[in-house]
């Protein structure tokens, strides 16, 4: 079995310009492996969200993204305020995002329910004022 | 080059002379004269709107041809983002990007980037001058030039920030002479237009003394060749994309405010809204306003005259495109930082006044008003200019005649006919008689003739126009 690629990038909270490249590198770097444009997108959309919440919400973190022939996990981890009703936070449609970002089109509450929908596997542990780390898989 | 240069033209054997223009143009500008409108170039501020309404087509913008690009050795395009949302299921931009080089030009550089340097620029600017807020965006040149003519007071609040187009042509031409070798002008630079008011920008610029777009083509005649390199791109499009979120929205209305990170701004488009809101900036009606964004097209960048696609589709089509995109590609760094401040100040030209010293406006003034009272007040539009006053106007002025209006002649027909009858029945009652009663009725006869003659000859020029 072929070794697991890792990525890593940290997320800074510092600039919000910055926010979606990370997602938009493993992007890239996803397409000159040759894997599938459907787990591509899927990838893509997934990270793009969690990232941007990472800045929105939690004053960044660090993402990992190993893969691996038959999958790609990611780990997003933030040291962030914790998300304090889950399943609330996971409803199309909520959104805590402040108003200023919301005409760039953010805060339209499809983050996590998007996350969940493009990924295979996803778990979140979440801990009120230590932070939360959200896993996601993608099989190819 | 002349400071009121004009990219918005009439093709004069096209116009009917009817008055749909002199209607809708938001600065009065157009008279019809002689049959024929007239664009008067001292109040005309490029917007387009009289391109839109006429049935004749007989308004045009003049703008470059795409062969133009074979008298340099290097071309560079300038796509703006509302190209971006001309095109239908477009989820990639590189294949727009690609498909531009694919047509004939060595490099492309994305105004969206250089908007988002722009907006870097803006956020900083505006944070370190608190003391002087609201700003008025200066990125439409329409708004600007309207600012410049009409709202003298408004002058301080303008953003003195180039718009996206000219740094991204600085940062475009020194791209290309770093990679080439060649002088500045063997290098074009090549700009995608929305709107006549871009080429006008280009050809006489305001904060900067000379705009460093060599060209500008329009979006709508590119369009076609265009679609078609487009599907030879189609899947190995070459990522050469330099903008995100930031930079794409700048092709609607609200883009340019969204990437302030404020949520104390205003965004109008519409010339009409765009006049309102500067009205009632004017006046201080707002308070705790960081930022103004004004575009003079409905929709913004997208509703421009040369554009293709309806403007609410576009919006759709661009919000579809920025979604997964990062905020932002490009940032503020030494190689653009020179190029974005503002080189020179706009002054007022006060083209609106009625004389040329005060007293002399203040007279006209009181004529106007009292021309005003006399006039029927039907706006009709019959004299060629767009309103009762704006005719009032261009009397006092000398550039019109109270005869120029229809209900003023008629008027003055009927008195006479009138005054005749009330003579011939003195004649034949016999308290004026006698060859002495001959020279004043003919007298009237005369001028009722000549009336008749204005009249008819100005219902005769309308009949040859259709």
């Amino acid at each position: 079995m072929a070794e697991a690629i890792r990525l890593t990038y940290e997320i800074s909270p510092d600039d919000f310009t910055r926010a979606g490249e990370a997602s938009s590198d493993v992007k890239k770097k996803l397409r000159s492996l040759g894997v599938s444009p459907d787990a591509i997108r899927k990838v893509a959309i997934a990270m793009y969200e969690g990232e941007i919440n990472m800045v929105i919400h939690a004053e960044g973190g660090i993402i990992t993204v190993d893969i691996s022939p038959d999958k790609i996990v990611m780990i997003l981890a933030d040291k962030g305020p914790g998300i304090p009703d889950i399943e609330q936070a996971m409803q199309a449609g909520w959104s805590t995002a402040p108003n200023e970002i919301r005409s760039l089109g953010f805060g339209a509450g499809m983050g996590l329910p998007n996350m969940k929908k493009y990924t295979d596997e996803m778990t979140i542990d979440t801990v009120i004022g230590k932070g939360t780390t959200i896993t996601m898989v993608v099989k190819i | 080059m002349d400071k009121f240069y004009h990219s918005v033209k009439l093709e004069p054997e096209l116009c009917k002379g009817c008055i749909n223009c002199i209607k809708r143009c938001p600065t009065q500008a157009i008279r019809v004269r002689n049959g024929k409108a007239q664009i008067n170039s001292k109040f005309c501020i490029d917007c387009g709107e009289c391109i839109r309404i006429c049935p004749h087509h007989a308004k045009t913008a003049s703008y470059d041809k795409l062969d133009t690009i074979r008298q340099y050795e290097y071309a560079v395009a300038l796509p703006p983002p509302s190209l971006y949302s001309q095109f239908n299921n477009l989820d990639d931009v590189n294949i727009v990007l690609n498909a531009l080089k694919l047509m004939g030009f060595d490099d492309v550089f994305e105004v969206s980037a250089a908007a988002e340097i722009v907006s870097e620029a803006t956020r900083s600017y505006i944070k370190t001058h608190e003391s002087s807020l609201p700003f008025i965006s200066t990125a439409c040149p329409s708004v600007v030039r309207l600012i410049r003519v009409r709202f003298p007071n408004l002058i301080p609040q303008l953003l003195p920030i180039n718009p996206p187009v000219e740094v991204a042509a600085c940062m475009a031409a020194e791209r290309a002479m770093e990679a080439t070798g060649l002088p500045r002008e063997k290098i074009g630079v090549f700009f995608l237009s929305p709107c006549p008011s871009k080429v006008a920008y280009v050809k006489a610029p305001l904060g900067t003394e000379k705009s460093q777009v060599d060209h500008v083509l329009a979006i709508k005649e590119v369009y076609p060749q265009l679609l078609a390199y487009m599907k030879a791109v189609e899947d190995d499009a070459e990522e050469i994309s330099e903008s995100g979120k930031i930079g794409i929205s700048w092709g609607r209305s609200g883009g340019e405010a969204s990437g302030l990170f404020t949520d104390r701004y205003l965004a109008a488009d519409g010339i009409e809204n765009v006049i309102r809101v500067l009205e009632d900036l004017e006046d201080q009606k707002f308070a705790n306003l960081e930022f103004v964004e004004l575009n003079a097209c409905n929709g913004g960048c997208i509703g421009g005259v040369l554009t293709v696609e309806n403007p609410y589709v576009a919006e759709v089509k661009l919000k579809r495109l920025r979604k997964y995109m990062p905020v932002a590609r490009s940032h503020m760094g030494d190689d653009a930082q020179g190029y974005v401040p503002w080189t020179t100040g706009v002054q007022f030209e006060p083209v609106f006044r009625l004389g040329d010293n005060m007293m002399e406006s203040f007279a006209r003034l009181e004529q106007v008003e009292r021309l005003c009272k006399r006039l029927p007040g039907l706006d009709c539009g019959s004299c060629g200019a767009p309103t009762c006053k704006a005719l009032a106007e261009d009397i006092v002025r000398g550039e019109a005649s109270e005869r120029d209006c229809i209900y003023y002649l008629r008027e003055n027909l009927h008195k006479l006919s009138k005054e005749v009858s009330v003579l011939a029945d003195d004649i034949n009652d016999g308290i004026k008689g006698g060859r002495e009663a001959f020279p004043i009725l003919m007298d009237y006869i005369r001028r009722i003739s000549n009336e008749m003659t204005s009249l008819d000859s100005r219902m005769n020029e309308q009949e040859n126009d259709d």
